[in-house]
């Protein structure tokens, strides 16, 4: 009861959107290519479903796959860079220099490099994680309150147990934050490089095709399928969160 | 090393200087302190009290001067546990219970469950948080934290404790009462405890011996015997005698910093 209210405006607004955008589409006569109507989309949606799902399902698994690979390395990383802090002062200029370099921009390459089916799209999603991964968690690790590592150092704790029992504890609030970053960036990075050449089995393929073949319905269609696939994983990424911080002072007010 | 009649901690020739500008914290401290004495470092901010705190702590190291602790050097006590330190904030750690914050020393050492478990059990009875072992540290007020922290630093009845402040961010009310429970506290653990503070009043009703110290160079203005009678309680604090010294220890600082510095 409690969770329908909580929901209930958010609801609303949807269907207020989707019928204003119907009766726009009427009134103004707006044609199909620029945008089709939500009843066709819907129709479509229901009609294509199992092609929809199969594509939007293999496109999903490369980018979990291109999020996980991404992640770790970047949590490895940011462990070692943490650990080892002149290793840290050679890299990370140019870690970040890197990170300013339009990774999408290297889809077409990647391609070539890992292959047109999955490998280049796990790769440019990985790619995409890495950076924001990588710096958050580092910041985290490194973020510890100097009196909380004098505590430790006064109990003669060494290295590997204050990053067992301090800074890898602290930087999980920060880690999480990446990981939701990442769980989107991955789904990005896993359409748009479908878009640079791919197989029809794959979501970003689809799309691409439908709209040079004037189905923008479909097109249309595949896109809400993304949307929904994108914003599952974003919540399946903040439900861990809230398991693992269950401890976290901000679980006193419930957020997403 | 530690011979039978060996000082708590006995510091000689102590000097600390920093190296960005060329800051004298501290310059040529020598005092010794008795095993069950109970001593305040109180003076004006930059009189290296606290830096003093951490020579003894192995935290920092002095650039001239050497310090024993119960004969042995500070890095060997450290080693071996020989002190707890309490922090002007607690310090706790959020991701854990009150009783995981309190057991965290012990889990470092390797205490079994079943040992901690005990142990973790007659701490927090100490700091009457009985009842609180489940609780996230930021569920308990500022002084409930202070005690988690306190009773954390008891954890393998340290002969040392040395406290940084550890009540100067609480109201004046919690803090006298928490200064009560300290006193009892220190009685029944029997330990030597430092105590930094900036407070004349909170000094005089603890200590056995007040050091004042004055800053830039910081050194030792004078040592003060505070002769109030054993147990001190809420009355103590009304007796003429803890006006007097109360007035010694603020005319002392007052003489070395000028009036604008004395509290």
């Amino acid at each position: 009861m409690k969770a329908l209210r909580q929901w209930l405006p958010a609801v609303v607004v949807l269907l207020a959107v989707l019928v204003g955008w119907q009766l726009a589409i009427a009134v103004f006569d707006i044609q199909r290519f620029l945008l089709p109507r939500p009843t066709d989309i819907g129709s479509t949606f229901w009609s294509e479903r199992s092609a929809l799902w199969s594509a939007g399902w293999y496109t999903f698994t490369e980018a979990v796959q291109g999020f996980l690979i991404g992640s770790s390395t970047a949590i490895f990383f940011a462990l070692l860079l943490a650990r080892f802090k002149p290793l840290g002062t050679a890299m990370m200029p140019y870690f970040i220099a890197a990170n300013a370099v339009p990774i999408i921009a290297f889809a077409p390459i990647a391609n070539s490099w890992f292959g047109i089916n999955k490998g280049s799209k796990v790769a440019v999603a990985a790619v995409l994680c890495f950076f924001p991964v990588l710096v958050n968690t580092l910041r985290g690790l490194t973020s510890v309150r100097p009196s909380q590592l004098e505590l430790m150092r006064s109990y003669a704790a060494g290295n590997i147990e204050v990053f067992r029992r301090l800074r890898i504890p602290t930087s999980l609030p920060y880690v999480f934050s990446a990981l939701k970053i990442a769980s989107v960036l991955a789904m990005i990075g896993a359409i748009v490089g479908e878009y640079f050449g791919g197989t029809q089995e794959q979501l970003g393929i689809q799309i691409k095709n439908a709209a040079a073949l004037f189905q923008f319905e479909y097109a249309w269609a595949a896109i809400v399928v993304a949307c929904v696939l994108g914003t599952t994983f974003y919540l399946a990424v903040g439900l861990v969160e809230r398991l693992t911080m269950r401890w976290h002072p901000s679980a006193r007010t419930a957020q997403l | 090393m530690s011979g039978p009649h060996a000082a708590a901690v006995s510091i000689s020739g102590v000097s600390k200087t920093f190296e960005q500008g060329s800051t004298v914290a501290l310059d040529g401290i020598d005092i010794e302190f008795q095993p069950g004495e109970f001593i305040s470092l109180i003076g004006p901010s930059g009189c290296g009290k606290s830096t003093l705190l951490r020579i003894i702590g192995d935290l920092i190291q002095p650039t001239e001067g050497t310090v024993l602790i119960g004969g042995k050097t500070p890095r060997q006590a450290r080693l071996d546990r020989d002190y707890g330190m309490v922090f002007q904030e607690a310090t706790l750690f959020d991701w854990r219970t009150v009783s995981k914050n309190v057991a965290l020393p012990l889990e470092l050492t390797g205490w079994t469950r079943q040992r901690r478990a005990e142990r973790v059990e007659e701490l927090l009875e100490l700091v009457e948080l009985t009842g609180f072992e489940g609780h996230r540290p930021w569920q308990l007020s500022g002084g409930m934290q202070q005690r988690v922290a306190i009773a954390r630093a008891l954890s393998f009845e340290p002969l040392l404790l040395l406290m940084d402040e550890p009540f100067g961010a609480l109201d004046e009310m919690t803090r006298d009462r928490l200064n009560i429970e300290l006193l009892r506290i220190w009685e029944a653990a029997g330990s030597t405890v430092v105590f930094v503070t900036h407070s004349i009043s909170e000094a005089v009703f603890l200590s056995s011996r007040i050091v004042v110290m004055s800053a830039r160079p910081g050194r030792i203005t004078r040592v003060v015997d505070v002769g109030l009678p054993r147990p001190r309680g809420i009355e103590t604090r009304e007796e003429p005698l803890f006006f007097e010294l109360a007035t010694e220890v603020r005319e002392l600082l007052r003489e070395s910093h000028g009036a604008r510095e004395a509290v």
